[in-house]
């Protein structure tokens, strides 16, 4: 039985197809109901997955799977088959090898805030949730490391560590909800990845239960492990390589200062002039972060932080370091932007106002359903100095279509989030939506960027991958691929088209959907 | 379809699907961002996403929309939730949780009710929750062996022998909940007059549950409000806030109580009601949607309730406003502070409270880790969800223990409950105290 419109869903997907249909257990429903791609895993395999694991942490009632239909990416959905609870290495990796042995495909899932479908059971299959392993097994000031399990939330890490004099570093602005093991998954950044650098950068060390069930060591708690950095190539892999069941993660320093400011600038123009200027003076700053006016309409009647509402952009600036540098730094920013053109510049000055500003930035998106009933975020990125350019064309793009988008985004990476807003009730808009978020996007690629800075492919991209890269790049990509992952039964139909130029079509984008992102 | 088919679609015989009565917009605020899952408690309990907001959000409109039917499991799940909304503040698009679950159980009910399903709860629901707790006559009736047996000792003696273990296990629960009842004072009389200048007149709510249990506490806040300058008026007729009722879906009576408070404290001429329990503060507050989900069209209902809704305040929250007096006598103890659900995340109260003790001499107040997780008592969740309540009051109380204070200090009495009794089984002597019972003490003239 497949999706409602009668195909199925696991023709086009990398690894094996579904699936011995006599020996399966009797959950079957209409198409209107719960949709199921497959319908059915073997009968041995739940047998098998209960004695590995706890009752409880068997799931597969389909009233329960329903929420497990999809992520923070919500145009694409299909039914796991079972959800388990594992709560260790060993249990992860028994699931793991039971699954192979029924050929089934599973995929990781942490807290499930991919907004590109990361977590999407394609093919349906066993979904293993890394949620109940969420223990911190050890904190190292003195060698700045933590151990921790994949299902811990990245806030309760910086919240254990408060006080301590150390933090993690990358904050995405998920941070309150989604865990290590995803980001670690994603190469997730944040606002202050500018400075800091993206998950990679922080993580020193993995174990991962690979695709056949073994459990390997990546890494470690010391710098400079000679032979190949599989670390790094596991880090941003979605999934698709191993599933990671435990992390050793650099410990940064807190900075001894902060110096927070917003500049106000007439136009988004100017404010852009001054990003590349002040990266071009050698400044690197913790954050620099921009918000076009839609967005600061928004997130003003949201927080009521005093934001000008007849400014063109704002920029959100933070330097932090030693106290001596930090208003030296400070004042040198503050110059530079009057000098193109500010009309003023803000300090924060207290912590409280600090937190302010940075809950206006990290919680904008939210705001955002103030001005429409619907939106889409894009995640794209331009090379700094082409800033000007692509938002530029995101105008240009606006007027074609008649679609309002509104900007706020990590304006130090180049790594831009324009929101389109619409009415997901009118076919018409969700048509024009689509076809200017491609043309957004394809226009980052021409410009020398991505499709995507933070977010990753999943399978909401999947498709651009052709368009990024060369025949040639996509094949090492899938020698890789190939080599942990050989019989594609781990998160099947993510990141890497099947062939090059040959994408999911089968699951067309009919709707944007209402995505929350930045 | 195999007959067994477990996510049937409720048969099209049912006139209206469940959850019609709820505006879909409020379904449509949710864009799924998961943001809010790692701040409910029962997710970080189970790990699992029917238990989270995100997932009963996603279950709730799903049988909304007939996708899903409501089976056991699926209620289960909706169950569960304490409806602390804990997950209010954390989402960042402004859903309203807490206007998708409440209406969601009160039609519920409604089915129930016309389908004719007894629930094995409901003779306790009945009895107990509906028909004790909102009167605090019954309940302080009801309360008196008790109180004699804890100053006879007898509670012990009858702990000891086992003979609670022979009450039905959610009177066991109850008797397990009692606090150490201090002896009933006098009761309050209608008006206690401000203390040198007087700076408003304010009504104090006394409630049930609260009034039954908490009679001490209710003198505390009044001597606390005289010593800022407040007249402090406290009407006999007031009844319960009707919280339990509207909660747990019932909400006919919970109206009825509504407009019955509202009533009696419009009578008189105040500035403000003052409320110190926090889940009854935030039900008060909430009067005016109560009026838009039970009785909707009723203007006047609106208005009356709406009017009185707009003057309750926490007791916190109006001294804060008020500008508190400096309280001269020193209360040296190490204290942390807990904040009630429906504190920090129904009312938003969170630096209030701390600012008022940090006006007291000699009190140190450490912080405590997961302070705006809930405790599990949830109004009546202690009673009605004993195992989650049972592992989040372990889990509340591991945290206490573990910041070193030896009071801890909360603006909820029903938090109070099930913290002293987690304590107590946990063998720690660590004390539970209101904030006003701090100041009411720090408000004592000081010794010469
Ligand atoms: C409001 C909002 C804001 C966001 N802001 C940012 C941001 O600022 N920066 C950013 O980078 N991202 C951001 N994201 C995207 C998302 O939060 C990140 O990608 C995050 O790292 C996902 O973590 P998760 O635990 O939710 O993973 P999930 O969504 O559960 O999974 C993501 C992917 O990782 C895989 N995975 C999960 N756990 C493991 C594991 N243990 N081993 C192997 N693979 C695993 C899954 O299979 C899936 O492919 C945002 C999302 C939202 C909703
Ligand atoms: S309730 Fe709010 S935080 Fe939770 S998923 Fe929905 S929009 Fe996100
Ligand atoms: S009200 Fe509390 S228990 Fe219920 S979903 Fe929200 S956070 Fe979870």
């Amino acid at each position: 039985m497949g999706p409602s419109d009668g195909r199925p869903v696991t023709a086009h997907v990398r690894g094996p197809s579904l699936r011995d249909e006599t020996e399966t257990a009797s959950v079957m429903m209409t198409a209107h109901e719960i949709t199921r791609a497959s319908a059915s895993v073997p009968v041995g395999l739940l047998q098998e997955l209960r004695g590995i694991l706890s009752a409880a942490a068997v799931v597969d009632e389909p009233q329960r799977l329903v929420v497990y239909e999809c992520d923070g990416f919500v145009v694409e959905k299909n039914m796991p088959d079972v959800v388990v609870f594992p709560e260790s290495t060993e249990e992860v990796a028994a699931v793991v090898r039971a699954c192979n042995r029924h050929n089934v495909p599973f995929l990781p899932r942490g807290a499930g805030t991919s907004l590109a479908g990361g977590c999407l059971p394609v093919g349906g299959g066993i979904m293993i949730a890394l949620t109940r392993m969420k223990a911190i097994h050890e904190i190292n000031l003195r060698d700045r490391y933590a151990v921790v399990d994949p299902g811990l939330v990245n806030v309760h890490l910086t919240q254990k560590l408060k006080g301590s004099g150390y933090h993690y570093a990358p904050d995405p602005s998920s941070q309150g909800a989604c865990t290590l093991g995803g980001n670690f998954a994603t190469n997730s950044g944040g606002p202050h990845t500018l400075k800091y650098g993206v998950t990679v950068n922080h993580v020193l060390g993995a174990e991962v239960v690979l695709a056949n069930g073994d459990v390997v060591m990546l890494g470690g708690p010391t710098e400079d492990i000679p032979g190949y950095d599989l670390t790094g190539l596991f880090v941003g892999s979605e999934g698709t390589l191993g599933i990671c069941t435990r992390l050793w993660v650099r410990l940064t320093r807190d900075p001894a200062a902060y110096r927070t400011m917003l500049a106000v600038f007439e136009t988004v123009d100017d404010a852009t002039v001054a990003i590349s200027e002040i990266i071009g003076a050698g400044i690197v700053p913790a954050a620099l972060e921009m918000m076009d006016q839609g967005i600061i309409e928004a997130v003003e009647a949201a927080f009521h932080f005093g934001f000008p509402l007849d400014a063109g952009a704002v920029l959100l600036m933070e330097v932090d370091g030693l106290e001596l540098e930090v208003d030296a730094e400070a004042t040198r920013m503050e110059s530079i932007c009057t000098a193109c053109g500010a009309r003023e510049v803000r300090r924060a000055n207290s912590p409280e106002e600090r937190l302010k500003l940075w809950k206006c930035r990290k919680q904008a998106f939210g705001a955002i359903g103030r001005l429409s009933p619907s939106y889409c975020t894009q995640d794209g990125v331009v090379p700094r100095t082409k800033l000007p350019q692509i938002l530029q064309h995101i105008q240009d793009v606006s007027r074609r279509y008649d679609v309002r988008i509104v900007n706020v985004f990590h304006a130090g990476d180049g790594n831009i989030h324009p929101i389109l807003l619409f009415d997901e009730r009118d076919p018409d808009q969700v048509e024009r939506v689509l076809a200017a978020s491609d043309e957004i996007l394809s226009r980052c690629i021409d410009l020398g960027g991505s499709v995507t800075g933070e977010h990753g492919i999943g399978v909401e991209k999947i498709n651009f991958m052709s368009r990024l890269f060369s025949p040639d790049d996509l094949a090492v990509m899938g020698l890789i691929h190939d080599c942990y992952n050989p019989e594609g039964r781990l998160s099947p139909g993510k990141m890497l088209p099947v062939l090059a130029g040959c994408g999911n079509e089968h699951m067309p984008r009919r709707v944007p959907g209402r995505k929350a992102a930045l | 379809m195999s007959a067994n088919s477990p996510t049937q679609a409720a048969s099209p015989s049912t006139a209206t699907p469940l959850g019609a009565t709820i505006p879909y917009e409020r379904f449509l605020d949710c864009v799924h961002c998961g943001l809010c899952t790692a701040s409910c408690p029962t997710y970080l309990e189970t790990g699992d996403e029917n238990n989270s907001p995100r997932g009963r959000i996603y279950l709730m409109r799903a049988v909304t929309d007939g996708r899903l039917e409501l089976t056991d499991t699926v209620r289960g799940h909706l169950d569960l939730c304490l409806d602390c909304r804990s997950c209010e503040s954390a989402c960042p698009s402004g859903v309203q949780y807490g206007r998708l679950i409440e209406p969601f159980r009160v039609e519920t009910q409604i089915r129930d009710r016309r389908e004719g399903r007894t629930e094995p709860d409901s003779w306790f629901q009945q009895w107990i929750l509906y028909g004790m707790f909102p009167y605090a006559g019954r309940l302080r009736m009801s309360l008196a062996p008790a109180r004699w047996a804890q100053q006879l000792g007898l509670d012990r003696l009858a702990e000891k022998m086992g003979l609670v273990r022979l009450l039905p296990a959610k009177l066991q629960r109850m008797h397990r909940l009692l606090p150490p009842l201090k002896p009933r004072g006098a009761a309050i009389p209608h008006l206690l007059p401000a203390k040198g200048e007087r700076r408003a007149r304010v009504g104090l709510f006394t409630g049930c549950v609260a009034d039954a249990m908490f009679h001490h506490l209710h003198w505390a806040t009044a001597r606390v409000l005289q010593a800022n300058g407040c007249d402090v008026i406290t009407p006999r007729d007031q009844v319960c806030c009707g919280a339990i009722h509207y909660h747990s879906g019932a909400g006919d009576p919970a109206l009825a109580l509504a407009t019955a408070n509202s009533r009696i404290f419009g009578a008189e001429d105040l500035d403000a009601v003052i409320v110190n329990v926090a889940g009854c503060g935030s039900m008060l507050k909430d009067y005016g949607h109560v009026a838009e989900e039970v009785a909707p069209g009723s203007q006047e209902t609106a208005e009356l309730l709406g009017h009185f809704a707009g003057r309750v305040r926490d007791v916190s929250e109006f001294l804060a406003e008020l500008g508190p007096l400096a309280p001269p006598t020193p209360v040296p103890l190490k204290a942390t502070y807990h904040d009630a659900c429906h504190l920090c995340h129904a009312q938003q109260i969170r630096q209030q409270p701390r600012q008022l003790l940090s006006l007291v001499k000699g009190l140190e107040l450490v912080p405590l880790h997961e302070s705006e997780i809930c405790c599990g008592a949830a109004g009546s969740y202690n009673l009605t969800q004993g195992e989650m309540a049972d592992r989040l009051g372990r889990r509340k109380v591991e945290n206490i223990i573990a910041t070193g204070a030896e009071v801890v200090i909360m603006g909820n009495v029903g938090c109070s409950l099930q913290i002293q009794a987690e304590l107590k089984a946990a063998g720690s002597s660590i004390r539970v105290l209101h904030p006003m019972e701090i100041l009411d003490e720090a408000y004592k003239p000081a010794e010469e």
